[in-house]
């Protein structure tokens, strides 16, 4: 959290149980590997070394996917020299989930430079994942010197404008966003006005009951933009999105995990597989921070997301890569 | 052989850094109109300096001191210049003919802000 006040949740606006004292419950696990459910207008939270503890069913549901984030294939600086090693070790982590995902998001900086090598490496670890779908949106090391054409080419087929898209699975509603191009001096994250014409004409036909999952590689919610953590047209998109009862919004790009819960919006940023970034503020830069070897895998990470129908948001899991 | 030759290079690079000193006193000056070479590093997240003056002509060079990539783009439109994406230890050059403010950013994370100021 930033620690600004306007950040916080500090009222049940609608009546979804989620108070500022469960939110922090649930952000006290934040970064040690997290799970909370929001279950009959009732937030849970448990930790991570607690899963195995709980009743299966307590924790599937309908559908579940897994997020991975910020592989930065290529990066190879003392923060982690094995970045192929800890992407490898998410798919692991992946695969041996007791619920399994049917699919996978990348939140995007799959690549570090935007080479081809690196994209490649990422495709060929990514294939050992049982979920065999991979929906990707760019980050801003993916569309470097080429206005991101090369992702589009690879992963992008049958998206829209610079790659946005959205897909249906089991009755929920995915909107893949792109808010890494055009960026302007001195500014943010950046939609776009085509996007979010897109965006609003996307979403304008679905039921105001269908849960909504939004996924964008830089946070759409005002993290630290003093570092740029943010997105400067996002209060538009969520604009669009006021109607449904359940919105998810899962964002990378700070390379650390947080979550914020704003009315019917669910934010959550996804941990990196490949290195962390300082808390916001907590350093002179967001450059990567080298933590000593035995420890970097705790603070590495992958995401799971359970559906359950009849609940009014999804649960996310934080899992370490230990 | 070995000790002469490193004698001989630190000799060499303090006579590098004596032009580098009268370069910047006649940068401050601002009274001539030479030529001459300015550097910009980019370390944790910043241009450093932010704004440097230099005389029309003059060529400046970005040496990239992070461990994440950057890029140095003009900040108008149309741009006056761009350069590649720049990893750890990359340097980018311009050459810049007309006096003007020229207004740049780094691409990648757009709060990374800097200026030339071409007298």
């Amino acid at each position: 959290m930033a620690g600004k006040g306007k950040n916080e949740l500090l009222h049940d606006h609608n009546h979804d149980g989620i108070d500022r004292r469960g939110f922090l419950k649930c952000m006290a696990w934040a970064g040690t590997g997290a799970f909370c459910v929001m279950s009959g207008g009732v937030l849970r939270s448990y930790s991570m070394s607690r899963l195995a503890e709980l009743d299966p069913k307590e924790i599937a549901g309908e559908l579940s996917f897994a997020q991975i984030s910020d592989s930065h294939m290529g990066f190879n600086k003392a923060a982690n020299p094995d970045v192929a090693g800890t992407l490898k070790a998410a798919v692991d982590k992946i695969n041996g989930l007791s619920v399994e995902p049917e699919f996978v998001l990348h939140t995007g900086d799959i690549s570090h430079l935007s080479k081809p090598e690196e994209f490649d490496a990422v495709e060929q670890i990514l294939r050992a994942a049982k979920p065999q779908e991979v929906f990707y949106v760019p980050g801003e090391h993916d569309v470097l010197n080429d206005d991101g054409q090369q992702f589009r080419e690879r992963f992008g087929k049958g998206s829209k404008g610079a790659g946005w898209y959205s897909f249906d699975k089991k009755g929920v509603h995915f909107i893949g966003l792109v808010n890494v191009m055009n960026l302007k001096a001195g500014g943010l994250g950046s939609l776009g006005h085509e996007q979010l014409e897109w965006l609003e004409d996307d979403v304008k036909h679905l039921k105001n009951s269908t849960p909504v999952v939004v996924f964008a590689h830089i946070p759409l919610w005002s993290v630290y933009p003093e570092w740029g953590w943010g997105t400067e047209d996002s209060a538009q998109a969520l604009s669009y999105l006021k109607k449904f009862g359940s919105v998810t919004v899962l964002n990378g790009h700070i390379h650390q995990t947080m979550q914020k819960v704003e009315g019917n919006v669910t934010f959550h940023t996804a941990a990196s597989t490949a290195f962390p970034q300082p808390a916001p503020g907590k350093a002179d830069s967001p450059g990567p921070m080298k933590v000593p070897a035995e420890q970097l895998k705790s603070v590495l990470g992958i995401t799971g997301v359970n559906f359950v129908r009849g609940k009014q948001a999804l649960g996310v899991v934080d899992a370490t890569l230990e | 052989m070995m000790r002469r030759s490193v004698s001989v290079a630190v000799f060499t690079a303090f006579v590098v850094l004596g032009i580098a000193a009268t370069g910047a006193k006649t940068l401050v000056a601002g009274g001539q109109q030479k030529p001459q070479s300015a550097e910009v590093k980019i370390d944790n997240f910043s241009f450093g300096p932010a704004a440097i003056t230099v005389s029309s002509g003059s060529t400046v060079t970005w040496t990239n001191r992070d461990d994440i990539p950057h890029t140095v783009v003009s900040a108008d439109d149309p741009k006056a210049f761009k350069s590649k994406v720049l990893d750890t230890d990359e340097k980018f050059s311009f050459t810049f003919t007309k006096p003007g403010t020229y207004a740049y950013f780094c691409s990648i994370h757009p709060k990374m802000t800097g200026k030339v100021i071409v007298q």
